[in-house]
C-alpha cells in the first residue's frame, strides 16, 4: 500500500468532493423546524441547493446573506440580521443554523458575536441559533457534516439528568439506510436519539397542504438532552476529534463513545449490533438473525462472481471505509480507495484489512477524478463504486459505476438506495455483483467467438 | 397586490397585469433571507463561457464553485471535449493568507504542459476578489510565456447578480474577437445559443437550407479559432438576451454588424425569426427558401400539435426561468397549446422584457422578479397554475404541490428549439400535465396554510 497525495499538483482536475457548508446544511436538514442561512454571496446556497434538492428530490429551502460588494468591503452583519429577520417572517423556524462561506471567513465575520447580539436585539423571542464556520476552502462536505453537528450540540445541548435514550449519530447516509437503522433500534426496543435525522426532512411522503418546514428530524428537546444518555455510537471512524460531535459530548459530558463503522458489509454490521447489545444489554431478536443469515447465504451464491470484481471506491471517507471492507470480505478487489477529504485516517485504518490483499491497493485522499481515473484504469479496474460524480469513469473509462453516497444527480432514487445492515448490504451486494455478471455475460457470445472460432478457423 | 406579502421589500418586484400600473423593479441585488433562485455573478459568466469546446475553464478559487458547475450545461460539442472539465486552483487556507497568485500562475502551466489548450479562461471567485490576487498581470504574462489566449474573466461572486456575469463573459469574449477585414455576405452569427441538446445544429440546418451560412454560434459548439473569425459576420441574431444583449450592442458598436432578435422556441417564433433573418440579410432568395421551410415543417408539425393542444384546453402555465427572451417565447408558446400563462417570472429579466411580457399577458397575470420559493408557492396555488415551467430547484416544489412541471433549464438533455423542440415541448407538457399520476393525489386543502 502506497499513500499518494496530489498536494504537488497544481490544478484539481474533476473534484471528487464539494466544499465544507454543503454538508453543514445536510447536517442542519436533521433538526426538526430548522432553516439555514448561509452567510455569503448568493450563489453558494442557490448551487448548494440545487445539488440537493437534485439528489432528494425535494425542495430545499435555503437563506443567503446575499452579500454584495458594500457587505463585502464594510461587514456583513446588517445583511446577516436582514437575512435572519426574513427567513423568521417567511418559515418561522425553531433553530436557524448560520453557516459561513469562503467569502464571509475571508473578510473575517464573526457570526458567533452576530448571533449572539441578534439574539439580545430580539429580547425574549423564541428562537434558537446555531453557528458553524464553514469555510469552502477549510474541507470537504464531509468534514462540514460533521463540524456542524457538533456546533448544533454545542449550541443546543444543555447538561441533563441521566436517561435510558443512547445517542446514535450518523454520517451522511441515505433516508433509506437511516429508516434501516431505525427499524432496527425498534426492533432491539432500544430508546434512542437518532442525530442528525433527514430521513423524513429530505425524503417526504406527498401532502397536502404543502409544509414549508417540517417537524420531522431530530427533537431539540431530545439533542438537548444527548448530554444524559448511556452511550454515544457514532457511525464515524474517519472523523478526526476537533470535528466529532461524540467527542464533543464525551469530553464535555462524559458520554462513552463508541466509534463504529458504517453497518455495511457483514463485520461492520456485526460490530454495531454487539455494540448496540454490549451498550444496551439486549439481545439480537430472532428477525435480525434471520436477516444476518441470509445476507451470508447470498454472499456464498454470489461470491465467485464477486471474485470478478476489481473495484474504484471513491466518495466521503466514512462511506469508502465502509464499502472497502465489504469489497474485501466478499472477494472483491479494491483497486483504488479514493477521497478528496485531506485525511491520513482512511489509510490507516484500512491498512490492516489490506495487508493480506492479493494485490496493492491505491489509498488516494485529498485526489481528484483525474488522478483517480488514472490509477483505476492502470489497475483495469472493472467497476467503479460512489455517487454521481464519478459518471466519467463509466463515459470515459468505460467503468460501470454502481451509485451510492452522496450526491446522486444522473439517476432517479439516489435517496432511497438501501446499504446499511444485513439486508441493506445484501442490497448493496447485489447492485455490485449485478453489474459484474452484466460485464460477464453480455458480451460472452461475441468474446468467445472472437476468441476461440476466428482465431481457430 | 391585494394581499401582503410576509417580506415587504418584495412588494415592489411583483405586479399583477391590470392592477398596477407602476413598472415592476428589477435587475436590482437580491434581498437577503429571501432564498432567491438566483446564483452569483460567477455563475453568470461561467455558463455563458463553457459551451467554448477546446478551451480550458479554470477557476481560481476553492473547490466548490468548481464542483458545483462541472459539466452543468448539456451543451454538445462537435470536435473537442476539453471545456467538460472541471479545473481549479483548489486554493487552500495558506493560499488565502499568503495569496493564490503563484499557484495560479503553476496551474496554467500545469495545464498547458498536459493539454496544449489555445485558450485559457480563468475565472475569479469570491475570495479571488477579496484577497487582490492581480488575475490580469497573471493571465497577461502566461499569455506571453506559452503564446495562448489566457482570458481573465472578472466573477467574484459577490461583485453584482447573475446578470454581472453575463457582462464579463462578454467582455472576455470581446478579447478573442479580431478584425479581420474580411466580411462574408449571407453569413451570421448566432448569439445566445449554447447548444444544449443540439438546438445550435438545428438552427443552422434551417440556415444553410435557406442558403445562409452560420459563422458562429454564441457559444454553442464554439472554438477559440471559429471565435476570431466572428467579425466576418454581416448579421448577428441574438437569442438570449439577458447573457448577449451586451455582446451584440458592442459587436454592432466596434465592428458594425448590425443584430436582430430572434427566438426558436415554438411555432410561430420560428417561422417569425427564419422571415427576419432573410429580410434583414435582404435576401429574397433566402425568404423565398425560408417560406418552403416554413411551410413544408409547419404542416408536418401542426396536426401533432393540434393532437395534443386538444388535451391542454383550459389548462393554466406557470413560468419561472432564468431570462426574459425565454419568459416571453413561452407565453406564445403556450398559447400555440392553447394555455395561458397566469404567473411569470424571471431571475434576471430586464426592464424592457418585463414590458414586453406585460403586453402579452392576460389581465390577472402575476409577475415575479427574483422570487423565491415561497412567492412561487403561494401564486401558483393562487393562480390555479396545473404546470410550471422551471429549472432543477423548482422542480421538486411544483411535484410537492402536485402540479407538473416543464424543464426548460440548461441541464436538459432534449432540444427545445426549432419544429423538433415545438413538438418535444407540446410532448412533454402532454407527458406531465395529463399523467396519470395525478389521479391519485387527495385532492383536498390544496391551498398553502404554513
Amino acid at each position: 500500500m502506497k499513500e499518494k497525495k496530489a498536494a504537488c499538483r497544481n490544478v484539481n482536475e474533476n473534484p471528487c468532493n464539494m466544499c465544507m457548508p454543503m454538508g453543514g446544511i445536510l447536517a442542519l436538514k436533521g433538526i426538526e423546524n430548522t432553516m439555514v442561512v448561509l452567510h455569503g454571496s448568493q450563489g453558494c446556497s442557490t448551487y448548494m441547493r440545487r445539488h440537493i434538492s437534485e439528489h432528494f428530490n425535494e425542495p430545499v429551502d435555503v437563506g443567503s446573506s446575499s452579500l454584495n460588494e458594500k457587505g463585502t468591503i464594510y461587514g456583513g452583519e446588517k445583511n446577516l440580521k436582514q437575512a435572519l429577520d426574513n427567513v423568521r417572517k417567511v418559515y418561522n423556524p425553531g433553530v436557524i443554523g448560520i453557516l459561513t462561506t469562503c467569502l464571509a471567513e475571508t473578510i473575517g465575520e464573526d457570526i458567533g458575536r452576530f448571533a449572539e447580539e441578534y439574539l439580545q436585539e430580539k429580547n425574549g423571542e423564541e428562537i434558537f441559533l446555531v453557528t458553524a464556520p464553514t469555510p469552502g476552502y477549510g474541507g470537504t462536505q464531509a468534514e462540514g457534516y460533521f463540524f456542524t453537528a457538533r456546533r448544533i450540540l454545542t449550541c443546543l445541548t444543555k447538561k441533563s439528568e441521566k436517561h435510558n435514550k443512547i445517542n446514535l449519530i450518523v454520517s451522511n447516509i441515505s433516508p433509506a439506510d437511516i429508516r434501516e437503522i431505525k427499524r432496527i433500534l425498534n426492533l432491539m426496543e432500544i430508546k434512542y436519539t437518532l442525530f442528525p435525522d433527514f430521513s423524513d426532512t429530505m425524503d417526504r411522503p406527498f401532502q397536502r397542504p404543502y409544509r414549508k418546514m417540517t417537524p420531522e428530524g431530530t427533537k431539540i428537546e431530545d439533542i438537548r438532552k444527548m448530554s444524559g444518555a448511556p452511550a454515544t455510537l457514532q457511525l464515524g471512524m474517519t472523523v478526526e476529534d476537533a470535528l466529532s460531535p461524540g467527542k464533543y459530548l464525551a469530553e464535555t459530558f462524559g458520554v462513552p463513545l463508541y466509534n463504529l463503522p458504517l453497518p455495511i458489509g457483514l463485520e461492520n454490521t456485526d460490530r454495531f449490533m454487539e455494540v448496540l447489545q454490549e451498550v444496551t444489554g439486549k439481545g439480537l431478536p430472532d428477525s435480525l438473525q434471520q436477516e444476518r443469515g441470509r445476507l451470508l447465504d447470498g454472499m456464498i451464491d454470489s461470491h465467485k462472481y464477486n471474485f470478478l470484481g476489481r473495484a474504484v471506491l471513491f466518495g466521503e471517507p466514512e462511506l469508502v471505509y465502509a464499502l472497502t471492507r465489504t469489497c474485501l470480505e466478499n472477494g472483491i478487489h479494491p483497486v483504488v480507495v479514493a477521497t478528496g477529504s485531506r485525511t491520513a485516517k482512511l489509510a490507516e485504518l484500512l491498512q490492516p484489512y489490506i495487508e493480506a490483499a492479493p494485490e496493492p491497493v491505491q489509498i488516494l485522499s485529498g485526489t481528484d477524478f483525474a488522478v483517480i481515473r488514472k490509477y483505476g484504469e492502470a489497475a483495469e479496474a472493472n467497476v467503479a463504486i460512489g455517487d454521481s460524480t464519478g459518471r466519467y469513469l463509466e463515459e470515459k473509462a468505460g467503468i460501470p459505476l454502481i451509485r451510492i453516497g452522496f450526491p446522486i444527480l444522473d439517476r432517479m432514487g439516489g435517496h432511497r438506495l438501501l446499504s446499511v445492515g444485513y439486508t441493506g448490504t445484501m442490497a448493496f451486494l447485489d447492485r455490485v455483483t449485478n453489474t459484474l455478471l452484466d460485464s460477464k455475460l453480455k458480451p460472452y457470445r461475441s468474446r468467445m467467438y472472437d476468441t476461440f472460432y476466428r482465431k481457430a478457423t | 397586490m391585494g394581499e401582503a406579502l410576509v417580506v415587504s421589500d418584495r412588494e415592489e418586484f411583483i405586479t399583477t397585469k391590470g392592477r398596477q400600473k407602476q413598472p415592476i423593479k428589477c435587475d436590482a441585488d437580491s434581498i437577503a433571507g429571501c432564498v432567491s433562485q438566483r446564483a452569483c455573478v460567477y455563475c453568470g459568466a461561467r455558463v455563458v463561457l463553457n459551451p467554448i469546446t477546446d478551451a480550458a475553464h479554470l477557476v481560481h478559487g476553492p473547490i466548490g464553485c468548481a464542483s458545483y458547475t462541472w459539466d452543468i450545461r448539456g451543451s454538445l460539442s462537435s470536435g473537442s471535449e476539453l471545456y467538460r472539465n472541471a479545473f481549479s486552483t483548489d486554493l487552500q487556507e495558506e493560499d488565502v493568507i499568503f495569496g493564490g497568485g503563484k499557484k495560479l500562475t503553476a496551474a496554467i502551466d500545469e495545464l498547458v504542459g498536459k493539454y496544449q489548450p489555445k485558450l485559457i479562461f480563468v475565472y475569479s471567485t469570491c475570495i479571488v476578489g477579496v484577497i487582490g490576487d492581480d488575475l490580469n498581470a497573471i493571465c497577461k504574462a502566461a499569455a506571453l510565456k506559452h503564446e495562448i489566449e489566457v482570458i481573465p474573466v472578472q466573477s467574484s461572486g459577490f461583485i453584482g447578480n447573475k446578470s454581472a456575469g453575463y457582462r464579463a463573459a462578454c467582455d472576455a469574449i470581446l478579447q478573442l474577437l479580431q478584425p479581420t477585414g474580411i466580411k462574408k455576405a449571407n453569413s451570421i452569427n448566432y448569439l445566445g445559443d449554447y447548444n444544449l441538446a443540439g438546438e445550435a445544429w438545428i438552427i443552422e440546418s434551417y440556415l444553410r437550407e435557406m442558403g445562409i451560412e452560420l459563422n458562429v454560434v454564441f457559444t454553442g459548439d464554439s472554438s477559440s479559432e471559429k471565435l476570431k473569425t466572428a467579425t466576418q459576420a454581416s448579421l448577428n441574431i441574438m437569442q438570449c438576451a439577458g447573457s448577449t444583449n451586451y455582446l451584440a450592442g458592442k459587436m454592432e458598436e466596434l465592428y458594425h454588424i448590425p443584430y436582430i432578435r430572434v427566438s426558436f422556441l415554438g411555432l410561430q417564433d420560428t417561422a417569425d425569426s427564419l422571415r427576419q433573418i432573410a429580410a434583414a440579410l435582404g435576401n429574397e432568395e433566402a425568404a423565398r427558401k425560408a417560406e418552403i421551410l416554413i411551410a413544408r415543417e409547419s404542416a408536418r408539425i401542426q396536426p401533432v400539435i393540434d393532437k395534443y393542444r386538444r388535451k391542454f384546453a383550459g389548462k393554466k402555465a406557470a413560468v419561472y426561468v432564468g431570462g426574459g427572451f425565454k419568459a416571453i417565447s413561452l407565453i406564445k408558446q403556450f398559447r400555440e397549446l392553447g394555455m395561458e400563462v397566469v404567473m411569470i417570472g424571471t431571475q434576471t429579466g430586464r426592464k424592457e422584457e418585463y414590458e414586453t411580457i406585460n403586453s402579452l399577458v392576460a389581465d390577472g397575470t402575476v409577475i415575479l422578479d427574483d422570487a423565491n420559493p415561497a412567492e412561487l408557492e403561494r401564486f401558483m396555488t393562487k393562480q390555479g397554475a396545473n404546470l410550471l415551467v422551471g429549472g432543477v430547484k423548482e422542480r421538486p416544489l411544483a411535484y410537492k404541490l402536485g402540479i407538473a412541471f416543464i424543464d426548460h433549464n440548461h441541464d436538459r438533455k432534449h432540444p427545445l428549439s426549432g419544429y423538433v423542440g415545438a413538438v418535444n415541448f407540446a410532448r412533454e407538457v402532454y407527458s406531465t400535465l395529463c399523467s396519470p399520476v395525478w389521479n391519485y393525489l387527495p385532492d383536498h386543502d390544496r391551498g398553502d396554510v404554513v
